[in-house]
């Protein structure tokens, strides 16, 4: 690519400027950022629907809605972020004052994800504008339509000197993570993100990995008599409801006891006819799949013979359409494909269970996953959960809205990725936390400095111990 | 495991893969989850200490002083420089095990997390829980503090874990492996001892953290192994460290300063140890008068024969540091020093003045006792000086001028700053230590040594009312006023809408 020297060169001026650490500038930007999302809704909506099928309530509860509160949100807590925290002191160290204050890390790259085309690609950005970098924005190229409405109007609302979007498929990465960042935060699969850490350490950049993983959801029906209407829904809406399961933190499987499994894939059933209508095929809520490549890795899954058996509900699919129909499956085998890969799509695998607490010991054995939802009362079956297992995080009754918690990490752990995001926590991602020590001239502590001696020795160890009484029994000559 | 056996097992890939699904074992059962686990290992790290400090400061002086110092007694050691660093680096380890034992109960406790009325009703917080297993990969210049102090932090989070201690300070490293496992759980907690062929089998294996310290050219290598795994690093490296001296400060406590963060500081051979000064044309020649005097009350008229003064570590550091010395356009800028003995690996202390910025020594880390000053017009010129290089671990000013201060925290990027001292904010357990960009990644000591090696996990608990259609499916236009409302909390709209007002 042409020019990518000297577009890096520019923000790296810029950056130097200081141009882009002021609470003014960020400021600016964020509200930048507001006025974009408000007056572009209807064409990233249109956008969306294009990529990947999208429909509008979807389409803001997902990405224009996420954006808008997130950047209200950083412009309305920035400069309280901004200011350095007071570290405590130990007398010793008297006079004098410790601080910790956030500075931005230079120039970042941000790659984007095509499932979120606007929030996965905005949110991170509404961070590193806030802890006040300048920015390369690289959308995925597998959502064509909002990569370019990106390029063509983010620099319409934000500074074109600090922050630049730049399209293109592999080649443009290859060539991007060639160069010197000073943090990469990447959104997207496994495979990807081991090639973007590799070359980041050729010039030791920190990463953000935001990866997926195979999320479970745990049901307790015997705790949960009475409410599984609203817990269908809630799976359903973690399943299809959230880009056709095209999402890091939709449900991937579900474990569920033996006795409880038909009734449960009934109720499903039921539910995703309340959502979708008789005929899925033409609702307007059901996301398409993205494209070609993984509407045929989606039907791979389905051709393994022990797997097209294990069907239980749904299965067909509209290649002209890129439709797959929301699918459950009943105990595929779990060394197939489908059970060993992330689904990333419209199918379900029910896998059932003797006694539910099994399902630790199921998911621990298995790639620490980036969420894990439990429909459970059982408070001990509560505590096991969050104590042997391990994933990005645990959300108990109700699915995905761990995304919209501000106060809450997003990130995962393991295979699921490293780095956190949302809230404050996105400032802190894109921040180096600078440690910072201020003392006087006096007074002087004479045993700090050689020629060293059996006295300065022990005033050493005592002033590591904090010990001050010892101390002035040294200096007085009472303690040897 | 015996001498003899060392030998002949050799410590190859299988070994590394048998030994992480060990401790994979282990982690699985739980027993490092448990508080009072932890605890017992934080109280026998410092019984470890209390009961072989003599065993240490041997170690550590064999690795780091004369060799034929050997089989000098305990007590005549007590005055030397190497055992100014056994008190430091046991004190400091001492204080981290403290502060762990005395703060562990609070780390661990759920950090209770807000909800908004997007989730109402609703309960969140953040768990602390440990990575799983860990590898901390250490290094020969502080080769007991470096080891263990991420120990402890690996230790108070609840992870199984292997420490690889640096092949360069042998002595240390052999006493790391005698005595870890005489006082610490020998199943959760290993030793692998060795150089590249053992480094490089230990990280072709997956582990959930890899703490390293050292340099950045293996920090890349270590980087670029995790990555095959996805796994997340703490990358403890070095740098250019300056030091800003400004004009009208006590030059004398300045100096002094400065030289106990050079020379006192294992020669040079610390990453947080200053590197090089900048200052103005007409004070640096009192500041080189100064820092003459003050090393000479120091180290005494001949520094090679003072015991106070560590050696450099091996002959390949002497031959490098020396080929930094007698480049053409460096070797008649020193103004004070520059003494050698190769036979007992010393060099004495030396100072350069105005050596060309393109001159090696300005180009790499010196890691010595080599101390070039360079000069510039205004005092201000330096914030350029520094950032036109790499960014260091540590930056360092010395003034009383308050608004040289706010200019300094303001335009140099560094792991961490310190004023009007040297290397003291490492010893502060409310500050991160950590470096930015060049000079690494990741942060510890204190709490910060806890969250290095734990994974904050989100959770939020639901109930079952509050369940609104407009979650879910077939959408409609109209739901997305009330979306849109709840989303930036906007009650009235909400409350407008539901009412049908709007």
């Amino acid at each position: 690519m042409e020019g990518l020297e000297g577009t890096l060169a520019e923000l790296r001026d810029t950056f130097k400027s200081g141009r882009t650490r002021s609470v003014a500038w960020r400021k600016s930007q964020l509200r930048g950022m507001i006025e974009f999302v408000q007056d572009n809704e209807e064409r990233i909506f249109q956008a969306l629907d294009q990529d990947v099928g999208k429909h509008p309530v979807e389409a803001y509860r997902d990405e224009v809605g996420v954006v808008a509160k997130s950047a209200k949100l950083s412009l309305s807590c920035v400069e309280k972020w901004m200011a350095p925290k007071k570290g405590d002191l130990p007398l010793v160290f008297f006079p004098a004052s410790a601080q910790v204050m956030p500075e931005p890390f230079g120039v970042v790259l941000i790659m984007g994800s095509w499932n979120f085309p606007i929030s996965l690609t905005l949110d991170p950005l509404i961070a590193a504008i806030s802890a006040g970098n300048a920015v390369v924005l690289k959308p995925s190229e597998l959502s064509p339509t909002c990569s370019s409405f990106l390029a063509e109007n983010i620099p319409k609302y934000l500074d074109p000197k600090s922050i630049k979007v730049i399209e293109g498929g592999i080649d443009v990465c290859e060539q991007l993570l060639q160069q010197k960042w000073d943090k990469i935060f990447f959104t997207g699969s496994q495979r990807v993100g081991r090639i973007v850490m590799t070359a980041a350490a050729q010039h030791l950049t920190p990463v953000t990995l935001e990866l997926g993983g195979k999320c479970p959801a745990i049901m307790d029906s015997s705790s949960n008599p009475t409410n599984m209407k609203v817990i269908a829904k809630r799976i359903a809406g973690a399943k299809w409801g959230s880009c056709s399961g095209q999402a890091c933190i939709a449900i991937d499987y579900l474990l569920v006891e033996e006795r409880f499994a038909s009734d449960l894939i009934d109720l499903l059933a039921k539910t995703i006819k309340q959502f979708y209508g008789e005929n899925p095929r033409e609702s307007t809520s059901l996301c398409k799949i993205v494209n070609k490549n993984n509407f045929k890795r989606l039907l791979d899954l389905l051709k393994d013979p022990l797997v097209e058996a294990s069907v239980a509900y749904g299965g067909s699919v509209d290649e002209e359409k890129m439709y797959i129909e929301p699918t459950i499956l009943l105990n595929p085998p779990l060394d197939s494909q489908i059970m060993t890969e992330e689904i990333f799509g419209p199918l379900l695998p029910v896998i059932t269970l003797d006694d539910i607490y099994e399902s630790i010991d199921f998911i621990s054995s298995r790639p620490k996953p980036l969420a894990i939802y439990a429909f459970t009362r059982d408070e001990k079956f509560k505590k096991q959960i969050l104590s042997r297992t391990s994933s990005g995080s645990v959300t108990f009754n109700d699915t995905l809205l761990q995304f919209l918690c501000d106060s809450l990490p997003f990130g995962g752990v393991g295979q699921s990725g490293f780095g956190r995001y949302h809230g404050k926590y996105s400032f802190d991602t894109f921040s180096h936390e600078k440690a910072i020590l201020q003392r006087g001239f006096f007074p002087e502590l004479e045993p700090r400095y050689p020629p060293w001696n059996s006295f300065k020795l022990h005033f050493i160890k005592l002033a590591y111990a904090f010990n001050y009484i010892g101390l002035i029994l040294l200096l007085l000559g009472l303690k040897k | 495991m015996s001498t003899e056996e060392e030998n002949q097992t050799v410590f190859d890939v299988a070994a590394a893969s048998m030994l992480t699904e060990e401790l994979r074992d282990v982690f699985a059962s739980g027993k490092t989850r448990s508080y009072e686990w932890r605890i017992s290992q934080l109280k026998s790290v410092i019984k470890m200490c209390d009961e072989h400090e003599e065993d240490i400061a041997d170690a550590l002086h064999q690795d780091l002083s004369k060799p034929k110092l050997e089989s000098i007694v305990y007590e005549v050691l007590v005055s030397s420089e190497v055992d100014w660093w056994y008190v430091v680096q046991i004190s400091m380890l001492k204080n981290s095990c403290a502060l762990a034992i005395k703060e562990l109960k609070q780390w661990m406790m759920p950090e209770k997390a807000k909800t908004s009325l997007l989730t109402f009703p609703s309960s969140a917080e953040i768990v602390s829980e440990p990575l799983g297993v860990v590898l901390i990969i250490s290094a020969w210049n502080y080769p007991f503090l470096l080891s263990l102090d991420p120990l402890v932090g690996a230790i108070s989070a609840g992870n199984t874990m292997v420490l690889k201690p640096s092949e360069l300070s042998p002595a240390t490293s052999s006493l790391l492996a005698k005595l870890l496992p005489e006082y610490l759980d020998v199943s959760s907690i290993k030793v692998v001892e060795g150089a590249v062929s053992e480094t490089s089998a230990l990280l072709e294996q997956k582990w959930d953290k890899i703490f390293y310290t050292g340099n950045g050219r293996v920090g890349r290598i270590v980087m670029a192994a995790a990555a095959k795994h996805l796994t997340p690093v703490v990358l403890e490296l070095g740098g250019k460290s300056p030091v800003v001296v400004d004009s009208g400060i006590d030059l004398q406590i300045a100096t002094r300063r400065i030289i106990v963060g050079k020379w006192g500081c294992n020669n040079g051979q610390a990453c947080i140890s200053p590197d090089y000064i900048i200052t103005t044309k007409d004070y640096a020649d009192k500041l080189v008068d100064s820092l003459k005097k003050e090393l000479e009350t120091f180290y005494g008229e001949n520094p090679l024969e003072s015991k106070d003064i560590s050696r450099i570590v091996n002959s390949n550091h002497f031959s490098r540091l020396t080929k930094l010395l007698d480049e053409d356009k460096v070797s008649g800028k020193i103004v004070y020093g520059g003494e050698r003995d190769e036979a007992n690996l010393k060099i004495a202390p030396t100072i350069l003045l105005d050596v060309p910025r393109d001159s090696l020594i300005m180009k790499e880390e010196i890691f010595g006792p080599l101390l070039p000053i360079l000069i510039v017009s205004e005092i201000e010129d330096s914030w350029d000086v520094i950032n036109s290089g790499t960014k260091p671990l540590a930056a360092y000013l010395f003034t009383n001028n308050k608004k040289l201060k706010e200019q300094f925290v303001m335009s140099v990027s560094a792991g961490g700053v310190a004023i009007n001292d040297i290397a003291m904010h490492l010893a502060i357990h409310t500050l991160p230590f950590g470096g930015v960009g060049e000079s690494g990644t990741g942060s510890y000591h204190g709490k910060f040594s806890f969250d290095a090696f734990s994974h904050k996990k989100s959770v939020l608990y639901r109930s079952f009312t509050g369940d609104a259609a407009l979650r879910y499916p077939p959408y409609t236009l109209g739901k997305i006023r009330l979306m849109k409302a709840l989303m930036t909390s906007n009650l009235w709209t909400i409350l407008r809408t539901l009412l049908g007002l709007s």
